[in-house]
């Protein structure tokens, strides 16, 4: 029984499906422009509850399953995807592994700012040598005197600039047979040794911020290990990042709607010699690519949900979500701008933005190389087993 | 402080609204149906002057059954309780008719103090039942509100029209119809929506509220609606170039309006 039934969730579906069409898609130009989203865009999602959809009812959230979580990753793609990026790391990546792995003083002490918006927390596992692999990390946390002291790298962190605790990955020792030395720790942003920098510039999606986070001596109580376990951190990763590929597809899917929604207004009433373009076979050709990548994605993003909800696949299907469906916007993406012809190429058109946004659905949480990876290895050694 | 507030449901006004062929009342498959914006505003309102103090909002709607989905939208948002006016009887009631029913069905409930609504709905935009209501209720009515304030047991509103400001003040209890400015109506939050179905809701009959049925109704009605068409599309503007005289032109137009 999902904690939201679906008679419930149905007007929440609606109310933020009106919220994404009404609110933010008018303002797209505003926010890209200004790479900030308003602060009044940012209570309103507060308000609505869209900081905490994922988090437990009894930690302060909604407590969505999955199959919800999709269905509104799929309004949210609509957008700029920077709207979503403001959230996504309290209820995804950084959120749920306090949620899977926290220990109940954890979870009280932290998940109800986070499921309100009070807090930002932002997932910082990525380093400049450990990416998709965090077998690769290098950031060290070594016991002193009952704290903690963290020292490393941090790169590409997402919400970094406005974050208020990090969840940090580190390695507490190095691999070896007993497993893998990779712990997480809670660290509020304002601890000193904590050092974000400059935001960076990125291809696209504006008014969503990333930084680098430097590490220095950062000393935190025993007490911030999450789980108070040393060997959760690798674990903790995996199932937060195989739910959030899930979540990653769908928000592609969403993107991709727009994209093909885009190209037919555009090729319904742009013309050519006095023919609108949408009568032109190669142009209803490239709608029809759009449209089977469309339907086809969002087929396999309900379908994954569903089995990651009953426990049957919360791997293989994961990572063939995100691969198909964030490889599918991309070639939607690129259609769209073709379908403009040179009005594609131009800023300030909605496709010439979604055709940057979504490069990196296919480099995060896990690049499509890894998540191929992932589900050839799983499909061997599942049948060697 | 108690405080009703009068909603409606109408069709979107972002669909093709039409009447029906059969007897020119709303066709109401036709289009999709939404609770009135100026309704959400005056909600608003409602729950800010609850906010300010103490009280209960109680939505007080007239409609179909489908009117559901409006009166849940005004729960979501967060008034407390629902009063929900619906029969067959009532279809094509004119707005006599109505605002008797609403007189009615305000009167199940305590007294009110204060009783909001929308100056006029986007659909049939009589804009005429609060003023009928004042008159029903015997109370005083404040209408075309930019802004509203509670001090005591005086009401305090703000009207805007094309001359000025009109400040205007009652004493409770009193009806007051909100205008577009007067607020930015919130959204309803995730919980406010689950909230909003455990809240009370009672519906009436027409006879249940002791009305005359001889009284409501299409049949009953004093006036009828005989014909609607779209509003004609906006003729094209009339262009002057300005080659140094712009203002000459500009000055010769207004003049041909008999504007200046």
């Amino acid at each position: 029984m999902p904690a939201v039934s679906q008679e419930d969730f149905q007007p929440i579906q609606e109310l933020v499906h009106e919220f994404i069409r009404d609110r933010v898609v008018p303002r797209e130009q505003e926010i890209a422009d200004a790479d900030a989203i308003p602060e009044e865009l940012r209570r309103q999602a507060a308000e609505m509850g869209l900081f905490g959809y994922a988090i437990p009812q009894e930690w302060g959230g909604l407590g969505l399953d999955l199959t919800q979580d999709v269905e509104l990753a799929m309004e949210l793609g609509y957008t700029t995807l920077a709207l979503r990026s403001m959230f996504g790391t309290n209820n995804g990546i950084a959120g749920q592994v306090l949620v899977g792995f926290g220990t109940d003083e954890q979870k009280s002490e932290w998940l109800e700012r986070i499921a309100s918006g009070a807090v930002v927390a932002s997932f910082a596992l990525t380093e400049p040598g450990a990416g998709s692999n965090p077998a690769g990390l290098r950031t060290t946390a070594v016991l002193d005197g009952g704290d903690w002291v963290i020292d490393g790298q941090k790169r590409f962190i997402t919400n970094a600039p406005i974050a208020d605790l990090f969840i940090v990955f580190a390695r507490t020792r190095p691999a070896d047979e007993s497993g893998t030395g990779i712990a997480v720790f809670l660290v509020p942003a304002d601890t000193p040794g904590v050092e974000v920098a400059a935001k960076d510039r990125k291809m696209g999606q504006e008014g969503a911020w990333t930084a680098d986070v430097t590490f220095t001596g950062v000393r935190i109580p025993a007490a911030s290990l999450i789980g108070g376990d040393e060997e959760a951190g690798y674990r903790a990763a995996m199932t937060s990042l195989a739910r959030g590929r899930v979540h990653i597809a769908a928000l592609a899917v969403g993107t991709a709607q727009r994209a093909l929604d885009e190209s037919v207004a555009y090729a319904a009433s742009a013309t050519q010699g006095g023919t609108p373009i949408g009568d032109f076979q190669l142009v209803q050709a490239m709608l029809a690519d759009q449209q089977t990548g469309v339907l086809a994605g969002r087929a396999l993003v309900r379908e994954t949900a569903r089995n990651y909800v009953s426990g049957a696949d919360r791997r293989i299907g994961p990572s063939s979500a995100k691969l198909y469906c964030t490889e599918m916007v991309g070639n939607v993406a690129d259609l769209a701008v073709q379908v403009h012809g040179g009005t594609g190429y131009m800023r300030d058109v909605p496709v010439e933005r979604i055709y940057r946004d979504v490069r990196l659905l296919r480099l995060y949480e896990g690049t499509s190389e890894i998540q191929r990876l992932i589900i050839g290895g799983g499909l061997v050694r599942r049948a060697r087993r | 402080m108690n405080i009703v507030v009068l909603v409606k449901q109408v069709p979107d006004t972002y669909s093709e609204r039409k009447l029906s062929d059969a007897d020119s009342t709303l066709d109401r498959d036709s289009a999709d149906a939404v609770l009135d914006e100026i309704n959400e505003k005056a909600v608003e309102q409602a729950l800010q002057i609850k906010e300010a103090g103490e009280g209960e909002v109680t939505v007080v709607c007239v409609g179909p059954d489908r009117a559901t989905d409006a009166i849940r939208k005004a729960l979501s948002m967060g008034a407390d309780k629902a009063v929900h006016v619906c029969d067959d009887a009532l279809h094509g009631s004119d707005v006599l008719a109505t605002a008797k029913v609403i007189a009615a069905a305000i009167g199940k409930g305590d007294a009110p103090d204060l009783v909001l609504a929308g100056n006029e709905a986007t659909d049939g935009g009589g804009g005429a039942i609060p003023a009928i209501l004042s008159e029903l209720l015997g109370l005083p009515q404040l209408t075309h509100a930019r802004e509203v304030s509670i001090e005591g047991q005086t009401v305090k509103a703000t009207r805007e029209t094309d001359e000025g400001l009109t400040y205007l003040e009652a004493n409770l209890p009193a009806i007051v119809s909100v205008a577009e400015k007067i607020n930015e109506p919130r959204y309803p939050s995730f919980k406010g929506i689950m909230a909003a179905k455990k809240k009370p809701v009672d519906t009436f009959t027409v006879a249940d509220l002791g009305v005359d049925a001889g009284e409501v109704g299409l049949g009953n009605a004093w006036s009828a609606v005989t014909e609607a068409a779209p509003k004609p599309p906006r003729a094209a503007g009339q262009k002057a170039e300005d080659e140094g005289d712009g203002g000459t032109k500009i000055a010769e137009y207004l003049v041909t309006q008999k504007l200046i």
